[in-house]
């Protein structure tokens, strides 16, 4: 745990020193050079990606926390929805595809976790260990697909639900 | 004596050039005559932004080139009348469309004046409008998404050139015959006196809630003489309401137009008051003729492009409509005509003229009002020059074609014969000062420099030869263009750059009036393409006698389905690949052996279609033709193709799936 504190230590080191700059606008030289730092970071496999429940974000995610209340099946039907349309091309519940299974997904990761992979995957690229351990592994950038934070929300109480019943909702 | 100088400076000039091919060295600084601190004001570091977006005209690759100012780097290239292999405009099913006529199908025009939409007078970074020279047509992009929407032909004309020149408010776009013809058009013998002109208003709807993009029509054609009507720029402030049209070949000569199109001393520019024309249209002073001529406009939800199919046009004859147009004698041939900032001065390009000649607004109003008539030609009244002109800038430089204004009281010419850009005092109406351009300018521009308020900052010339500017690239070389500081007393060159095809014309303006409008993907949500496959598992394969349709997804990276076999020879099969990304910059492509057409770049979220005829029995590859992640060399997948008549079963997979069959 002390280690991967120092590996998210040193990432908002050099993130400071890359100027935060998160417009398209930024100096590119500064943003190569971060991401080069990032994968030592990562790629020390000193991180242990399964102590994520308790994950903290780096500053600039949009979602700190999430307060989980009583699953709600209208909200989780509205995440199937998105989650065919967006997400089906890349992600399957059961098997590994493009990206990983996402079934127990919600047993495995932070809420606020799962909503900041959806919202902004190219800043947790950069700037999440364990995003980047994943990028290492699977090959594939987890991309945008343009879902508003309400989505997000849906999408994370559709994973709760199938971690939960084990049923489409 | 002043002839005497001018010669010492061509001599001078031409020492120069000599001292350059002597000491290579040297050659930068004294070829453009530059210091070197002018790089700092072109230069643009590596991710930062342009402050200008240019729009240049293509000429004949029928195109719009995006610059960004000062830097000079090409941004993007819209296709607009041609066809473009690199994303399948004009190639795909859905944009084929765009380009019907009453002659067919026209795959490449001559686009030569954009002309951005405008309010109040300014550029307002809705939409850019540029004509079709060849087969009369003019075109709006959305600024949006850069890309073409609209597309109208022009009926009753041959050749449009005094086009698109918008209104104050974007009311009306101008559209004009560069070459008289007989309207309508049949079969008699060639002779230009029996032909005839016409000046064509388009109206535009500005509805900012209107979703469609069919916003363009025909309001009017005026008939007018058989001259040819060559460039054009609406009133502003308080000639809001009058449109300017030059003509030259008021001889009306048939053949050899380079002598006997210029024996004239005077030519015309029409004046047009379309307040005038609005109300003789009400008033039922109008012929409808019926003629043939597409609408065609590109549809934002269901990403494809629709042909209206129109019969008919409303043409005012001035004799039947009183006060609709004056011609103002104007010295020689002349080209561009031009209205400053003011509204009230009108400066013509008098191309074979030895003077630069400025109309007043006012006088020519006055002269109207006091019937100061020299004759009338073809029913038309014509003033009288002495009653309109303001001034004559005398022996400004040779070959004066186009003017465009700083908005501090300076017109810019374009002076193609003795290659330079002249600065004139509008009120003094003296040449105060002058640069070379290299070489044989044509165009000019300055951002907003045809509108109420320029962003007076930089001249761009636009050169049509290049000569020794760049590493030679055989016989045909880029068009050049210079950017020129104007801020000062003196003109300063700042930066030379290849511009692509022939830029005739160009806008520009601030940045910030575009980029945070533009669209940085489709909605999936809002993909109404009859066939989009908003989903991997909706992907299918379709026979319909000989026709087969492939509802084909593509994601990073793999299309769904990617192998598919049962396709015979005979069959045409048209592929539907949706893009489900819904990230920005993220387009991917598709190709596959032996198609006729080219390949389609598919923006995140559309939908696009490619035919596909196959001519022999075997197995033929598609692939991704943008490279889209690290595993883009992946996207990959089969098409198995049976002889004619075979019995293989229709079938396909992929995403994992087993073969599927319909």
């Amino acid at each position: 745990m002390r280690k991967l504190l120092l590996g998210i230590v040193v990432a908002f080191g050099i993130y400071a020193c890359g100027g935060g700059n998160q417009s398209a606008g930024g100096g590119a030289t500064e943003q190569t050079q971060e991401t080069k730092q990032e994968a030592k970071a990562g790629s020390s496999g000193e991180i242990v990606i399964e102590d994520t429940l308790s994950w903290i974000g780096p500053e600039g995610v949009p979602v700190k926390s999430v307060e989980l209340g009583p699953l709600n099946q209208e909200l989780a039907k509205k995440g199937a929805e998105l989650f065919k349309l967006k997400c089906t091309a890349c992600h399957k519940i059961d098997q590994r595809y493009v990206g990983p299974a996402l079934k127990g997904v919600t047993k495995r990761r932070n809420p606020a976790w799962i909503m900041n992979q959806i919202l902004v995957p190219d800043y947790m690229i950069e700037h999440d260990p364990i995003t980047h351990k994943l990028l290492e592994e699977y090959l594939a950038k987890m991309t945008f697909q343009n879902v508003t934070e309400e989505d997000a929300r849906a999408l994370l109480e559709y994973f709760r639900w199938i971690d939960e019943k084990g049923t489409e909702p | 004596m002043r002839e005497l100088l001018k010669k010492f400076a061509y001599v001078g000039t031409a020492l120069v050039l000599v001292g350059v091919a002597v000491n290579s060295c040297q050659k930068q600084a004294t070829k453009s005559g530059i210091s070197a601190d002018v790089a700092k004001q072109v230069y643009v570091p590596p991710g930062e932004y342009d402050e200008f977006y240019a729009f240049l005209s293509g000429g004949y690759n029928g195109q719009i080139d995006v610059v960004g100012l000062p830097s000079g780097r090409l941004l993007q290239i819209v296709p607009v009348f041609s066809v473009d292999p690199h994303n399948g405009y004009g190639f795909d099913e859905e944009t084929k469309a765009m380009l019907m006529t009453s002659h067919g199908f026209i795959p490449w025009d001559d686009s030569h004046h954009p002309e951005l939409s405008q309010t109040d007078g300014v550029p307002d970074g809705r939409w850019v409008f540029i004509n079709a020279n060849n087969t009369t047509r003019m075109a709006r992009v959305d600024l949006r998404t850069f890309e073409t929407v609209e597309i109208l032909e022009i009926p009753l004309s041959g050749g449009n050139h005094a086009s698109t020149f918008v209104t104050q408010n974007t009311e009306y776009v101008t559209a004009a015959t560069r070459f008289a013809v007989p309207i309508p058009q049949k079969d008699i013998p060639i002779d230009v006196k029996n032909f005839q002109g016409t000046l064509t208003f388009i109206k535009v709807n500005n509805d900012p809630n209107y979703e469609g993009n069919d916003r363009m029509e025909i309001a009017f054609q005026i008939l007018v003489p058989g001259y040819d009507y060559d460039l054009a720029h609406c009133g502003k402030g308080p000639s809001h309401g009058w449109c300017f049209f030059t003509s030259y070949n008021t001889e009306q000569a048939s053949t050899l137009l380079e002598i006997n199109a210029s024996q004239k001393d005077k030519d015309y520019i029409a004046a047009v008051n379309w307040k005038v024309a609005e109300k003789c249209i009400a008033d039922g002073k109008y012929k409808e003729v019926p003629v043939t001529y597409y609408h065609n406009y590109y549809d934002d939800k269901t990403h494809m492009a629709y042909s209206k199919v129109e019969k008919s046009v409303k043409v005012i004859d001035p004799k039947d409509c009183p006060g609709l147009i004056y011609f103002l004698p104007t010295p020689k041939s002349p080209h561009g005509v031009d209205v400053d900032p003011t509204g009230e001065y009108i400066v013509a390009g008098g191309k074979l003229a030895t003077v630069l000649p400025i109309h007043s607004f006012s006088k020519m109003i006055k002269a109207i009002e006091n019937k100061e008539f020299a004759g009338e030609d073809h029913g038309i009244p014509v003033l009288k020059y002495e009653a309109i002109n303001y001034c004559e800038v005398p022996k400004p430089c040779l070959g004066p074609l186009h003017n465009e204004f700083d908005g501090r009281g300076y017109v810019y010419t374009s002076c193609f014969i003795s290659s330079e850009v002249i600065k004139t005092d509008l009120k003094t109406c003296k040449v105060v000062d002058r640069i070379p351009t290299y070489y044989s300018v044509g165009h000019l521009m300055i951002p907003g420099g045809d509108s109420r308020k320029p962003w007076g900052k930089y001249v761009l010339p636009m050169n049509k030869i290049t000569k020794d500017r760049f590493l030679p690239t055989g016989p045909e070389l880029a068009h050049a263009a210079q950017l020129i500081d104007i801020t000062g007393e003196k003109m300063r060159m700042l930066l030379d750059f290849p511009t692509m095809g022939e830029p005739h014309y160009a806008q520009a303006l601030p940045a910030d009036l575009i980029m945070d409008k533009v669209w940085k993907v489709y909605p999936l949500e809002e993909n109404k393409h009859p066939y989009a496959t908003l989903s991997e598992e909706d992907a299918k394969v379709v026979r319909k006698g000989n026709v087969v349709h492939v509802y084909m997804t593509a994601i990073r990276s793999h299309f769904v389905p990617d192998n598919i076999e049962g396709i015979r020879v005979g069959d045409t099969v048209y592929f539907h690949v949706t893009n489900l990304e819904q990230d920005w910059d993220i387009p991917h492509g598709f190709a596959i052996y032996g198609a006729h057409t080219s390949n389609i770049l598919i923006m995140p979220g559309q939908t696009k279609t490619i035919q596909w005829i196959p001519k022999h029995p075997g197995v033929y590859p598609f692939y991704c033709t943008d490279f889209c992640s690290a595993l883009h060399q992946e996207m990959q997948g089969y098409v198995r193709v049976s002889p004619r008549g075979a019995k293989t079963q229709l079938r396909w997979r992929g995403g994992g799936s087993d073969w599927k069959t319909g």
